[in-house]
C-alpha cells in the first residue's frame, strides 16, 4: 500500500480540471492505497458547506481523507465548523509530514 | 529513481521561451542522466500534433528565427529514451486524430493514470 | 525534534503573482522550523524571489508610510527562512536556474543563493527524502 497526498490548489468555480484530482484520488483509493486530498488556496472554496462540494463528500465516503488548509479557510472567512460533510480543517504541516514520511505528494 | 512527470500546462510562454520550458528541462535532465517518463494530459496533448507551426512572428524589425518546435522536441526526448505517453481521452476530446501525432508515443486511458503513477516511485505534476 | 529530513521543492512563480509563492514559503518555513535540509530549485520566474534589488514602499491608499506598511518583501522572507533553518540545525540550498536568471536579468540575488542548472534539480531530487514540484500555470 502506498501513501498519496494530492494537493488541490484549484477550485471548481474557476477550473474544470479539479476533476483530475478527484478522479485520481478515487482511482488510487479503489486500488487500496492510502489517499489524502489536501485543499489549499482557492482549493478550499468548495469545502464550505453548501458550496459545490458533492465531489469532496463523495471522496470522503470512498475512503479518501479530505482536508482543507486551516490558513486558507481562515483567509477566506470559511468557518472550520461549517465545512462540507467529510471535509476537515488541517494545518499545512500535513503536507510536510507526508513529504517527510515519503508519501507521493502531487501538487495540482 | 525513475520519475513520472505529468505535463498539463500548455502554450504558457512558449513563444517567449522558444520552447516549452517543462519539455526543455526534461531534455536537460535526461542529458544529465535522469530516469524519466512523461505523461501529457489536458491541453499539453496538443504538443504531440506534428503540424504545429509557430514560425514567422515579428515585433517591429525583430524577427523570431527560432520558434518553438514542440512536437520535434518531444520526438527528440523520446529518441533519448524517455517514455512519452498521453491521455487518450484528452486527445479525442480535442478532436485530434491519432494520425496527427508524432510517432513513438503511447496512449494511456484516463482510468489507467493511477496505475501508471503507481509504477513510478516519484511523480511530478507540471 | 523530528528526524532530520532533506526535502526538495521546485518552484516556478515570480513574486507577487500567485498564491503558490506564499504556500511554497509556508512549506519552506515549516521545514526550516523542523531543522530539515531544504533544497529549493527556482525555475523561470521564481528566480526573482530572492532578487536583491527588491525594495519596500509606502501605501498611500491605506495612509501608511514605508515603516508602517512593512511590505512583504520576498528576498527578506527568504533570508529569514535561511536563518531559521540554520537556527534549527538545517539549511536551505537555494538554486536559481541560470538561464532563467540570464533572460530575466535577475543575477543580483541575496547571499546564500547560487546559480545552477536542471542537473541540480535532478541531483537534489536524487539526494532528497522527497521532492515537491509546485509548477506555474
Amino acid at each position: 500500500m502506498t501513501r498519496y497526498l494530492l494537493i488541490e490548489s484549484r477550485d471548481p468555480f474557476d477550473s474544470s480540471d479539479v476533476r483530475f484530482c478527484c478522479d485520481l484520488a478515487q482511482q488510487l483509493v479503489a486500488a487500496k492505497n492510502e489517499v489524502t486530498l489536501f485543499l489549499v488556496q482557492n482549493g478550499v472554496l468548495p469545502a464550505r458547506a453548501g458550496a459545490r462540494s458533492d465531489d469532496l463528500t463523495r471522496l470522503a465516503g470512498a475512503g479518501v481523507r479530505v482536508l482543507a488548509d486551516s490558513f486558507s479557510l481562515r483567509e477566506r472567512g470559511i468557518d472550520e465548523r461549517r465545512l462540507a460533510t467529510g471535509v476537515a480543517a488541517a494545518p499545512l504541516d500535513v503536507v510536510m509530514d507526508a513529504l517527510a514520511d515519503g508519501a507521493k505528494v502531487i501538487w495540482h | 529513481m525513475k520519475t513520472l512527470s505529468i505535463i498539463e500546462s500548455a502554450y504558457r510562454a512558449t513563444i517567449e521561451e522558444q520552447d516549452d520550458t517543462i519539455v526543455w528541462i526534461h531534455g536537460a535532465m535526461k542529458g544529465a542522466g535522469a530516469e524519466l517518463a512523461v505523461l501529457l494530459r489536458g491541453n499539453a496533448v496538443n504538443y504531440l500534433v506534428e503540424a504545429q507551426n509557430a514560425g514567422g512572428l515579428t515585433f517591429g524589425d525583430w524577427e523570431q528565427t527560432q520558434p518553438p518546435r514542440l512536437a520535434s522536441d518531444l520526438a527528440a526526448l523520446a529518441a533519448k529514451g524517455v517514455e512519452i505517453c498521453y491521455v487518450a481521452e484528452d486527445v479525442a476530446e480535442r478532436g485530434i486524430e491519432r494520425s496527427e501525432l508524432i510517432a513513438g508515443v503511447q496512449p494511456v486511458a484516463r482510468e489507467a493514470i493511477a496505475e501508471l503513477i503507481g509504477r513510478h516511485e516519484r511523480v511530478w505534476h507540471w | 525534534m523530528a528526524d532530520k529530513k532533506t526535502i526538495t521543492i521546485a518552484i516556478m512563480d515570480a513574486p507577487y503573482e500567485t498564491a503558490r509563492s506564499t504556500t511554497a514559503l509556508r512549506l519552506i518555513d515549516l521545514a526550516a522550523r523542523r531543522g530539515y535540509n531544504i533544497n529549493v530549485f527556482a525555475y523561470e520566474g521564481a528566480v526573482l524571489q530572492p532578487f536583491s534589488a527588491q525594495t519596500p514602499h509606502p501605501n498611500a491608499v491605506h495612509g501608511r508610510n514605508v515603516e508602517e506598511e512593512n511590505h512583504f518583501i520576498p528576498k527578506d522572507a527568504i533570508a529569514a527562512l535561511m536563518r531559521e533553518a540554520e537556527r534549527n540545525g538545517g539549511r536551505i540550498d537555494w538554486v536559481n536556474c541560470g538561464l532563467c536568471v540570464d533572460e530575466r536579468g535577475a543575477g543580483a540575488a541575496i547571499a546564500g543563493v547560487r546559480r545552477g542548472s536542471p542537473a541540480d534539480l535532478w541531483q537534489m531530487a536524487e539526494s532528497s527524502d522527497n521532492t515537491l514540484v509546485i509548477a506555474t500555470r
